[in-house]
């Protein structure tokens, strides 16, 4: 029954679509890269780039090299430590401004002050601060994810329906419980949004800061997916940034599915809908 | 709080011992804001809910009824006057009063069962027991089939039984309902009316219906206060003593309740047209000609 519907969807329509857009959009790219050998005529922007199949013949020549495998591990590793923590410190934070006003008071105007800082722009400072490269970069990693699950966390806790608080409130419910099986549940869905969005950007800042911070100690190879990219530009292997900017495309997917895999086991009513 | 929780269920029939329990409002005002953006909402009103006996209130909408719910049930306060329940004054939230909200307020991450067993988990009281007569009351209102589906799984008039299973469990010694069938189609509205009276009839306990529906009020009341318009107070009450239990069909035909519906219509469309005209000469010739074609 699983097995079939598994195949049903392998072979729907969606799933044909979207095979024939990719191999439309590659069989595009490879002839706008080659344009100028087969016409003598070259295709602006494409005419410049790689073609797929050179891409793919560096990819194959990648897939044993262990340095490779390392930079993604360093990326996943930087991009879930920072993320993390940001969950870890993020969804209390919001919670805890929804339902006390005074620390809302206390707290949130430093926190739209901080907000519009970019990442970024915290490099330099955290380079400075922080005892390792490491840590600074998690630390960056960290703040792309940590303001947008606050602020969807106080957005969602504060947007709870009145009625289900007085519901449970009537039915006797002591504050812990109403904030326990009410409040959190209802916040659960903004927080499952937050998390995704905050992923998104994690990704954004993480290669970026690789770039910026270099290599590290181990050669080259503790630098991540976004200094493989910037190497592979200073060293002129142009196929090996495009090879790196799949993979960043590839392990951005990964990680949003499988929070949204995650995000549908904590809220499976809203499946239902 | 809960001044009196003794437990008088009796476990199988879901039946209660009758219990007095009369809730007075005297002298009652609320008023919202400050200065010049201050509205009242309720103005030295008063009204008795009659222990065991089922009190339809029916009023112009938008007048004060949602407010009177939120200070009946004690998540507000009202400025002057005072609320009491069997004698000593309400002064919060309470399982005495439950209420049932005019939009489903069923919990969506839970199921018809965890939704039913919200109260009895919440207190931490008698789980066992609760237990039981959580799945009495799940085939009581016919959701035994959907005790594992989410609220979006169920009709509008699902949501509306296992609303009332969820407040029931709680054995409240006053329900309190805010215009429950709002919202749902003719045929489910009028279901949903014959189901109510029959469960009221069962247990006859003290019961507070709000709506705006003048049939659904004349259908369920044993009592009908009717309501002024803005700033709102009591503006008539009439006993309605249809004898019952009572057939929707055959109340079409019913003397008296034709007689009290007139009754009533007359009242409110006096009532709406104060706050429909609001001052606009075309509005309030719009109402006098309505009213005349109703008669």
């Amino acid at each position: 029954m699983k097995r079939s519907k598994f195949i049903d969807n392998l072979f729907s329509r969606a799933t044909l679509r979207g095979i024939t857009a990719i191999v439309i959009f590659v069989l595009i790219w490879e002839f706008g890269a080659r344009s100028e050998e087969l016409t003598g005529w070259r295709m602006p922007f494409l005419g410049l780039v790689p073609a797929p199949s050179a891409v793919a013949a560096s990819w194959a020549g990648l897939l044993g090299d262990p340095s490779y495998w390392q930079s993604w591990y360093m990326s996943f590793l930087r991009v879930f430590g920072g993320f993390t923590a940001a969950m870890l410190l993020g969804i209390p934070l919001g919670l805890f401004m929804a339902i006390n006003k005074t620390f809302h008071g206390l707290y949130f105007p430093t926190f739209e002050i901080m907000r519009p800082i970019p990442p970024l722009a915290w490099v330099p400072a955290s380079i400075i601060f922080w005892p390792t490269q490491e840590l600074s970069i998690a630390f960056v990693t960290f703040l792309g994810a940590f303001y947008t699950i606050v602020l969807n966390v106080l957005g969602g806790a504060k947007s709870i329906n009145k009625q289900y608080l007085q519901a449970a409130q009537s039915m006797g419910a002591s504050q812990w419980d109403i904030f326990r099986r009410i409040v959190l549940p209802a916040t659960l869905p903004s927080i499952v949004v937050g998390s995704a969005v905050g992923m998104g950007i994690t990704w954004e800042v993480v290669v970026a800061a690789e770039m910026i911070s270099g290599g590290g100690a181990s050669g080259g190879a503790g630098g991540g997916l976004g200094f493989f990219i910037w190497s592979s530009y200073v060293g002129g292997s142009y196929e090996q940034i495009v090879v790196g900017m799949i993979s960043i495309g590839i392990a951005g997917y990964f990680s949003s599915e499988l929070l949204r895999q995650l995000g549908g086991f904590f809220t499976p009513w809203l499946k239902t809908r | 709080m809960n001044t009196s929780t003794q437990d008088n269920f009796t476990a199988n029939t879901g039946a209660r011992v009758q219990e007095a329990s009369e809730i007075v409002v005297s002298n009652v005002s609320k008023t919202y804001g400050s200065g010049p953006f201050s509205k009242t909402v309720i103005k030295d009103c008063s009204f008795t809910i009659e222990s065991n006996k089922l009190t339809v209130m029916i009023g112009p909408s938008g007048c004060g009824k949602s407010t009177l719910i939120q200070l009946i049930a004690g998540f507000e306060t009202p400025d002057t006057g005072t609320i009491t329940m069997n004698g000593a004054p309400i002064t919060g939230p309470g399982k005495d009063r439950l209420v049932l909200f005019q939009e489903s307020a069923l919990f969506p991450w839970m199921t018809t069962y965890d939704n039913i067993m919200y109260g009895p988990r919440a207190r931490g009281e008698g789980l066992k027991e609760a237990a039981k007569q959580a799945d009495f009351l799940l085939a009581k209102v016919g959701l035994e089939a959907f005790r594992d589906k989410y609220p979006t799984q169920l009709s509008g008039g699902m949501q509306r039984r296992a609303e009332l299973a969820r407040a029931m469990i709680n054995k409240p010694e006053v329900m309190i309902l805010d215009e429950p069938f709002r919202g749902l189609d003719n045929m489910s509205k009028e279901l949903m009316w014959e189901y109510y009276a029959s469960l009221y009839e069962e247990d006859r306990n003290t019961n507070f219906f709000v709506t705006t529906d003048i049939d659904e009020a004349i259908f369920l009341a044993d009592r009908l206060l009717i309501m002024s318009n803005l700033p709102t107070s009591t503006r008539s009450v009439i006993e309605i003593d249809i004898p019952r239990p009572r057939k929707i069909d055959t109340l079409a035909d019913n003397q008296r309740s034709n007689e009290i519906k007139k009754e009533v219509m007359t009242l409110l469309h006096e009532e709406a047209m104060k706050s429909f005209s609001g001052g606009s000469k075309a509005a309030a010739d719009f109402l006098d000609a309505y009213s005349k074609r109703a008669e």
